[in-house]
């Protein structure tokens, strides 16, 4: 499944674990949620990175302390107008986590602004799409209102750009 | 009024495109329906019984003068002639070519206006008090906090995809003219002990198939806590509001399912633990946006104005216009115009391009060039001097606006319904034409009073029937249509979800069911009642004997 | 003597301006309803069906179904009141839709309220 990461075509080099299946002794390796939380002890001593697969019907407070050894958490979309995950990578953001955090399911280039902006960084993005697409879709809106959002250069927060330099309209009391 | 700067601008101008783009993807082939249609009820646009429809945001119910001029331009241009004002005060068009939407979306922009998010399941338009700014009994215009929660939530990434659409209004005043309490956020105005101003937050209110009055999460949140206290509240419902079942995924029934105190302390708890960003920007930017809303200039006026008096006096027909259709002013020598959308007969909300230009054209030379949509679906003049009501009343006469049941009998709330609506189960607004036919002896309808029938033409409750006095529910009966009608309902400070009272009516015996209902109050009100309060006081018994007793 | 026949036809609306249409015996979506093909069998439904199908694909129509109808003397009427408003206009704006256009169809209007 080709993975796009910064705009481009990547390999997706992790090895995926099932529950209950023999992983190899190396490698990075993403496992289901329910093996992380049975086996973190082993897993934790593996010699390469560890990723979860994680719901998005758990609370993500149940990944924080597992959070510092993780290098990524991928975050479903079991259908692209389930937003949960939406909610999920903001909450692991704030958390602190700077690892990976990957969409997988239904993800859609129409959605794929919003995903970058709460703080998908990698997504499993199927064949049905061209890169083009993906690319153009990734800078459609160079502006958005909310605030704490995850921006990539050519973007501007509304509400920060707009009250950053002297503001005529504005009473300064404390001016002069 | 608000005024879009540059940033406003690019971010409407590139949104168009950004649909320009899916709907040509779409006819192109490139797009599924499956893939597109999420994306056009993202910019308003449905598939309705015989074309597509066009709904455009009006925020908070605000227009200039100039704007309604482009409302009409593109009723004509690209519609047939007309639009329905909508009870969220926005407007939507019935006859929309897919292909000419992003057209209309620019001229839109052209005036800053767009249909962003008024379908989906995002946050929805923002309503609030068409009196606001006016009203006498009002603490603070709420327009500023509507449009400072305009932005936020436009497009907000994380909030575009929740189980269920999301409806906010606002009000500034005690006497709730937004129907705050049946939102599913509500935000109320109001003063503490030591004066200051902050907002009371109640959650969970709404219509539908399972009508609830909201619950008061925050008595008391101060203006700068707004949004990340709203981000907060949106977040547990885009975590843990039910996906499985549609009409279970409102607010609503999270709330109720979850408890309130439960609901609270998750809130609460998310609010505590989210890092708290400075608010400073949002204190920045709210101070920025009132600055545009600030009143108009008024002139200094006695209260009493001469001109307006005689032509009272001199013409019964405008007396009694005046009597129904004025609001009162905070200014002296003012009033708030209501223009009834409501003719005897007439489609509830239509109005057409002459009489949208006519509007702007009264706006624009007497009324500080400000018009609002109601979620009565009429039109409202806020600031006319007294000596200019007249005036104004003849030209609305001259286009057929000059209705003067406001808040009567003949003041019909009625949803598309079957004549338009793919989702209709019964037609609707041949139920209110029957009505006010029934009532168009106007003496009669000042000696009811007061009075709001609610019609809708199924559950989705779009004509909100469940908190009109009278309530009225088309559905479909083995491919009949047939009406359940529910009094007691209020969208008040007392808000109140109207009873059923029992077994349906065909539509031929709807108005005269309600002239049973009416006949009915009148007989049993106490002096200067009106009919909720006799309703309040009485309950559904003896309307219910009139109704259906054994003939 | 006119003939009463039930069946089915297939309506849609067209993708580029939304009108309601239906499938004719040529195989074109027509904006008249006595010009749709009535499927008098399941088998003859079903085909309807999956051409339509087929069309939506193609970006000619979107949102197509089946609705029960019936013809007498060459005219066709919907058996859904839903659907008897679809193919004539608004009940209320009687200068507007298909009643107006001239494309109205169906052997009886729907009632007035
Ligand atoms: S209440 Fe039903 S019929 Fe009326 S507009 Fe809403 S969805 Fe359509």
């Amino acid at each position: 499944m080709p993975l796009l990461k910064n705009d481009t075509l990547i390999a997706d080099t992790w090895i995926h674990g099932g529950l209950d299946d023999q992983l190899p002794e190396a490698g990075d390796v993403i496992v289901p949620f329910a093996r992380l939380l049975r086996e973190f002890d082993q897993l934790s001593h593996r010699p390469d990175k560890l990723g979860v697969a994680f719901s998005n019907i758990d609370r993500a407070e149940a990944l924080s302390t597992f959070l510092p050894r993780l290098s990524l958490v991928a975050l479903p979309f079991p259908a692209f107008n389930d937003g949960r995950a939406y909610s999920l990578a903001r909450q692991l953001r704030d958390f602190g986590f700077r690892g990976e955090i990957r969409a997988t399911g239904n993800v859609l280039p129409d959605q794929l602004q919003f995903m970058l902006q709460v703080g998908f960084d990698a997504f499993d993005i199927g064949e049905r799409f061209p890169l083009e697409a993906w690319k153009r879709a990734s800078k459609q809106m160079s502006l958005a209102y909310q605030r704490g959002l995850f921006r990539r250069n050519s973007e501007a927060e509304v509400w920060t750009e707009r009250h950053t330099d002297a503001e005529p309209w504005l009473e300064q009391p404390h001016a002069g | 009024m608000y005024r879009y700067d540059e940033f406003d601008h690019q971010f409407v101008r590139q949104r168009t495109a950004q649909f320009r783009d899916q709907a040509e993807r779409r006819m192109k082939g490139e797009l599924s329906e499956d893939e597109f249609r999420p994306l056009r009820l993202m910019n308003g646009l449905y598939l309705q019984l015989h074309a597509y429809m066009l709904r455009v945001a009006v925020p908070y119910g605000t227009l200039s003068g100039r704007q309604m001029r482009q409302l009409a331009m593109i009723a004509e241009r690209w519609d047939r002639g007309y639009g329905h004002f909508t009870t969220r005060q926005n407007i939507q068009y019935n006859w929309i070519k897919l292909e000419d939407t992003a057209d209309i979306l620019s001229a839109l922009a052209d005036v800053e206006m767009h249909a962003i998010q008024t379908s989906g399941n995002c946050i929805r338009n923002v309503t609030t008090d068409h009196w606001a700014g006016a009203a006498a009994d009002e603490i603070a215009d709420p327009r500023p906090v509507g449009e400072l929660l305009r932005q936020w939530s436009s497009l907000h990434p994380e909030f575009s995809f929740l189980p269920r659409k999301f409806k906010i209004a606002v009000t500034g005043a005690p006497n709730d003219r937004a129907a705050v309490k049946v939102h599913d956020i509500g935000l109320r105005l109001h003063r503490n002990d030591k004066g200051e101003a902050g907002w009371e937050v109640i959650v969970g209110g709404g219509l539908g198939r399972t009508p609830m009055i909201g619950v008061t999460v925050r008595d008391f949140l101060p203006e700068p806590e707004l949004i990340g206290y709203l981000e907060a509240i949106m977040r547990v419902y885009n975590l843990y509001g039910r996906r499985d079942n549609k009409y279970k995924a409102r607010i609503k029934i999270l709330v109720h399912e979850l408890g309130a105190d439960k609901f609270k302390s998750e809130v609460e708890a998310e609010y505590a633990r989210k890092p708290q960003a400075s608010t400073e920007v949002e204190e920045r930017e709210l101070k920025r946006i009132a600055a545009y809303f600030a009143a108009p200039q008024f002139d200094k006026l006695p209260r009493w104005s001469a001109a307006f008096e005689a032509a009272k006096l001199k013409n019964a027909d405008f007396a009694r216009w005046a009597r129904n259709n004025l609001g009162v002013h905070k200014v002296g020598g003012y009033a708030i115009v209501n223009i009834s959308l409501k003719p005897e007969g007439g489609i509830p909300g239509d109005a057409s391009a002459e009489q949208m230009r006519l509007m702007a054209d009264l706006a624009e030379r007497y009324g500080s060039d400000e018009l609002r949509v109601s979620h009565y679906q009429n039109i409202v003049l806020p600031h006319v001097r007294k000596d200019d009501v007249f005036a104004v009343w003849q030209a609305l006469d001259g286009a057929g606006l000059a209705a003067a049941n406001h808040g009567l009998v003949g003041d019909i709330i009625a949803c598309p319904g079957l004549d338009y609506c793919a989702l209709a189960t019964a037609r609707a607004i041949p139920i209110a034409q029957s009505i006010s036919r029934a009532f168009t002896d106007i003496d009669r309808q000042e000696e009811i009073g007061p009075v709001s029938i609610n019609i809708s033409g199924c559950i989705n409750a779009c004509g909100h029937h469940h908190v009109g006095n009278i309530g009225i529910l088309g559905l479909d009966k083995k491919g009949e249509e047939f009406y359940q009608i529910t009094l007691g309902g209020s969208p008040s400070e007392k808000a109140s979800i109207g009873t059923i009272l029992g077994p349906g009516f065909a539509g031929h015996e709807v108005a005269g069911a309600v002239g049973k209902i009416l006949d009915t109050y009148l007989k049993l009100r106490a002096p200067s009642e009106d009919f909720i309060a006799t309703y309040s006081r009485l309950g559904a018994k003896p309307f219910k004997e009139a109704l259906y007793a054994a003939a | 003597m006119s003939i009463l026949e039930k069946g089915q036809i297939v309506t849609a609306n067209r993708l580029r301006d939304g009108i309601a249409v239906f499938l004719n015996r040529s195989g074109q979506w027509s904006e008249r309803i006595d010009e749709a093909t009535l499927a008098l069998e399941p088998e003859a439904a079903a085909a309807l069906e999956a051409r339509a199908k087929a069309d939506e694909k193609a970006t000619i129509v979107t949102g197509s179904y089946l609705i029960d109808a019936e013809r007498r003397d060459g005219r066709i009427r919907a058996a859904h009141i839903r659907e008897r408003i679809r193919t004539l206009g608004p009940t209320v704006r009687l200068d507007l839709g298909k009643q107006a256009d001239g494309t109205a169809g169906g052997f009886v209007a729907p009632e007035g309220a």
